[in-house]
C-alpha cells in the first residue's frame, strides 16, 4: 500500500506540475457544459435534469481519457525509467495502480470542474438529487475505463501518439457500440447482437446511470474492464521484458 | 554475495547470454568487459530483476532473485546505462523519492538523501529540475540513487560513459571507496578504468565468458606480455640479432629494425616466466660485446592486447 502511495503521488505531481493537466480540465469543462447549453439545448428544454449533460460524456471520453492516460506508460518507456521502476523492490502491479489512480484523480477534477452546471440547475429548478448523483457516479467509471483502456495500450508503445490514436478508436467501438441508431440498426436481423453492442458499450452504461438506473450489471460491467485493463497492462510489461 | 549459475538469455533464436557463471563477494570489485552487443547489459539486467532469464539462477545475498524478487532486489543499488531520470522532478525530489521506494522515512530519509547528494558532488544543483542538469550531473544523480539506500550490491552499467576525465575520475574514486565494503560489478569499455578500481575483471564476447581473472593476470596472458624490447647501439650492433636468438631463453624476434649502428626490436622469451633471466642474458651479451644498450623495457601485458585477442576473431 505505501508504494502505491509513493507512486500515485509521483504520477499526481507530474500531472499537475505540468500545463497539460490544467487544460485538460478547462477543455473538459467547457466542452461539457457547453454542448449541454447549445446542442443540448438545455434551456429550451426547461427541464430541471442534468441527463442530457451527462450523456455527452462518453463522446467526450473517448478523446479526453486517452488524453489523460497516454502518458502513464509511453512516458517511462519513452524516459527509460521502465527500467528504474521495475528494478526497485515493488511489484509491477503495485506501479500500475498508483498511477491509474493518479490519472483518476485528474478525472475527478474535471468532473469537479463542472459544479457551477449543478449549481446552475438547482437555483433554476427543483432537480433530483439521486439522478445527479448516478450520473456523476457513471460518468466517472466511464472516464476511468477509457483511461485503464489506454494505460495498457501505452505500456505497448513509446510513442504517446500512437497510444492515443489507438486507444481513441477503441474507446470510440466501445461507445458506439451501443448507441440508439447502432442498436436499432442491428435488432431487426440480429438482436442478440444488438444486446450484446448494449452490454459492452460505454454510452449505454452511462446513459443507463443518467436517467438514475443504477444497476448491479453496470457496475460490474465497468468495475471488470478497468480491472482487466489493468491486468493486461501488466502482462503486457511483463510480456515485453521475457 | 552475488553468484549467477548458468544464466542464459534468448531472445527468440538469439542468444545473447550463454550459460554464463560467476561470483562476487563482498569487496569485489568486478570489471565487465565485453565488446557492443556483447551481452553486458543483459545480463545485468537479469541479475537485477528486469528481465526474467530464459535459463539459470541469480542469488543475491542467498536470496534467489526468482523466488523472492523483491527480497533481493532490495539488497541491490541499480545504475542503468541510459542513467534514466525524471525529467519534471528536481534533484532532491527525485532522490527523496527513492529513498521512500527503498523504505525509508522521516529522519532516515532526509540523512539518506543528505549523504547521497554529498558523495555525489550534488550540492550546487539539489534543487534544480532534473532537465536543466548536463550530462555529468544526470549521471550522478542516478548513481546517487543507486547508493542512496547503502545497498550491499551495485550493479553499474557503463558508470563514467560520456563523463569528462574529471568526472571520470570522481566517479572512478567512489567506485574504488564503495569497494572495499560492498560487491560491485561494473561495466565499462575503457580498459585503464579496469585496472584502476578493480580487483577483479570478466571479459565476455557472444554472451559467453572468455576470461575471468585479477587485471594483472589477465595482462600476463597476452601475447605481448614477457616480452622485452631492446634497442643496442654501437659499432657491430647491426649484427646482434642473431646472437641475440642464439641466447639460452630467448625464443622469436619480432618487428627488428636494422640501422649502421643499432639494432631495436622484441625479444620474446621462452616461456613468460623467464622474462628476468633472458633480460640478465641480455645485458650481459650487450657488456661481452663493448655494445650500449640504449633502451630495455619488459612489457607486463595489456589488457587491449588481451581485449582484442580474445574478442576480435568473432567481429564481422
Amino acid at each position: 500500500m505505501r508504494h502505491i502511495s509513493i507512486i500515485f503521488k509521483r504520477e499526481l505531481a507530474a500531472y499537475f506540475n505540468n500545463p497539460l493537466a490544467y487544460v485538460l480540465i478547462i477543455i473538459f469543462s467547457v466542452l461539457s457544459m457547453g454542448l449541454t447549453f447549445v446542442i443540448g439545448k438545455f434551456l429550451d428544454l426547461n427541464d430541471a435534469s442534468l441527463t442530457n449533460f451527462f450523456l455527452f460524456h462518453p463522446w467526450i471520453y473517448m478523446i479526453f481519457g486517452p488524453a489523460i492516460g497516454m502518458r502513464l506508460w509511453s512516458e517511462e518507456h519513452r524516459m527509460g525509467t521502465t527500467e528504474l521502476l521495475l528494478t526497485m523492490p515493488i511489484s509491477p502491479w503495485q506501479a500500475i495502480v498508483g498511477k491509474f489512480l493518479a490519472a483518476c484523480v485528474v478525472l475527478a477534477a474535471a468532473l469537479l470542474s463542472t459544479i457551477p452546471i449543478v449549481v446552475t440547475v438547482y437555483i433554476l429548478g427543483s432537480p433530483d438529487g439521486q439522478m445527479i448523483f448516478s450520473g456523476y457516479l457513471g460518468s466517472f467509471l466511464v472516464g476511468a475505463a477509457t483511461i485503464a483502456i489506454t494505460c495498457a495500450i501505452s505500456a505497448l508503445t513509446r510513442s504517446q501518439i500512437s497510444c492515443l490514436l489507438i486507444s481513441v478508436c477503441i474507446c470510440f467501438l466501445l461507445v458506439l457500440a451501443g448507441f440508439p441508431s447502432v442498436a436499432d440498426f442491428l435488432r431487426p436481423t440480429m438482436p442478440w447482437l444488438a444486446n450484446l453492442g448494449n452490454g459492452i458499450s460505454l454510452w449505454w452504461h452511462q446513459s443507463e446511470m443518467a436517467r438514475g438506473l443504477v444497476r448491479l450489471q453496470s457496475l460490474a460491467y465497468l468495475t471488470t474492464l478497468i480491472a482487466f485493463c489493468l491486468y493486461l497492462t501488466s502482462v503486457i510489461i511483463r510480456s515485453k521484458r521475457a | 554475495m552475488i553468484e549467477i549459475h548458468h544464466l542464459s538469455k534468448h531472445f527468440g533464436p538469439k542468444v545473447a547470454v550463454d550459460n554464463l557463471s560467476l561470483t562476487v563477494q563482498k569487496g569485489q570489485v568486478l570489471g565487465f568487459l565485453g565488446p557492443n552487443g556483447a551481452g553486458k547489459s543483459t545480463t545485468m539486467r537479469m541479475i537485477t530483476g528486469y528481465l526474467p532469464p530464459s535459463a539459470g539462477s541469480i542469488t543475491i545475498g542467498g536470496v534467489d532473485m526468482l523466488d523472492n524478487p523483491n527480497t533481493a532486489k532490495a539488497k541491490i543499488g541499480y545504475l542503468p546505462e541510459s542513467a534514466p531520470l525524471y525529467a519534471d522532478m528536481t534533484v532532491s525530489g527525485f532522490l527523496s523519492f527513492a529513498a521512500e521506494l527503498r523504505g525509508l522515512s522521516g529522519a532516515a530519509k532526509k540523512a539518506a538523501v543528505e549523504k547521497a547528494i554529498t558523495t555525489c558532488f550534488l550540492e550546487k544543483v539539489r534543487s534544480q529540475s532534473i532537465d536543466t542538469l548536463s550530462k555529468g550531473y544526470r549521471h550522478r544523480t542516478c548513481l546517487a540513487q543507486a547508493i542512496i539506500h547503502d545497498p550491499e550490491v551495485l550493479i553499474l552499467d557503463e558508470p563514467t560513459d560520456g563523463l569528462d576525465p574529471n568526472q571520470k575520475d570522481v566517479v572512478r574514486n567512489l567506485i574504488k571507496e564503495m569497494g572495499k565494503t560492498k560487491a560491485i560489478i561494473f561495466s565499462t569499455h575503457i580498459l585503464e578504468e579496469v585496472e584502476a578500481c578493480c580487483t577483479r575483471a570478466v571479459i565476455i564476447d557472444q554472451g559467453k565468458v572468455v576470461a575471468d581473472g585479477t587485471p594483472d593476470e589477465l595482462k600476463r596472458r597476452a601475447l605481448r606480455a614477457g616480452s622485452v624490447h631492446v634497442k643496442i647501439t654501437g659499432s657491430g650492433a647491426a649484427g646482434i640479432a642473431g646472437e641475440l636468438a642464439r641466447l639460452g631463453h630467448a625464443g622469436r624476434i619480432e618487428d627488428p629494425v636494422t640501422a649502421e649502428d643499432s639494432f631495436q626490436g622484441t625479444v620474446y622469451p621462452k616461456a613468460k616466466t623467464a622474462t628476468g633471466a633472458l633480460t640478465t642474458e641480455i645485458y650481459d651479451l650487450c657488456r661481452n660485446r663493448n655494445l650500449t644498450l640504449s633502451e630495455l623495457h619488459e612489457e607486463p601485458g595489456r589488457l587491449d592486447d588481451m581485449f582484442r585477442e580474445l574478442t576480435s576473431q568473432n567481429q564481422v
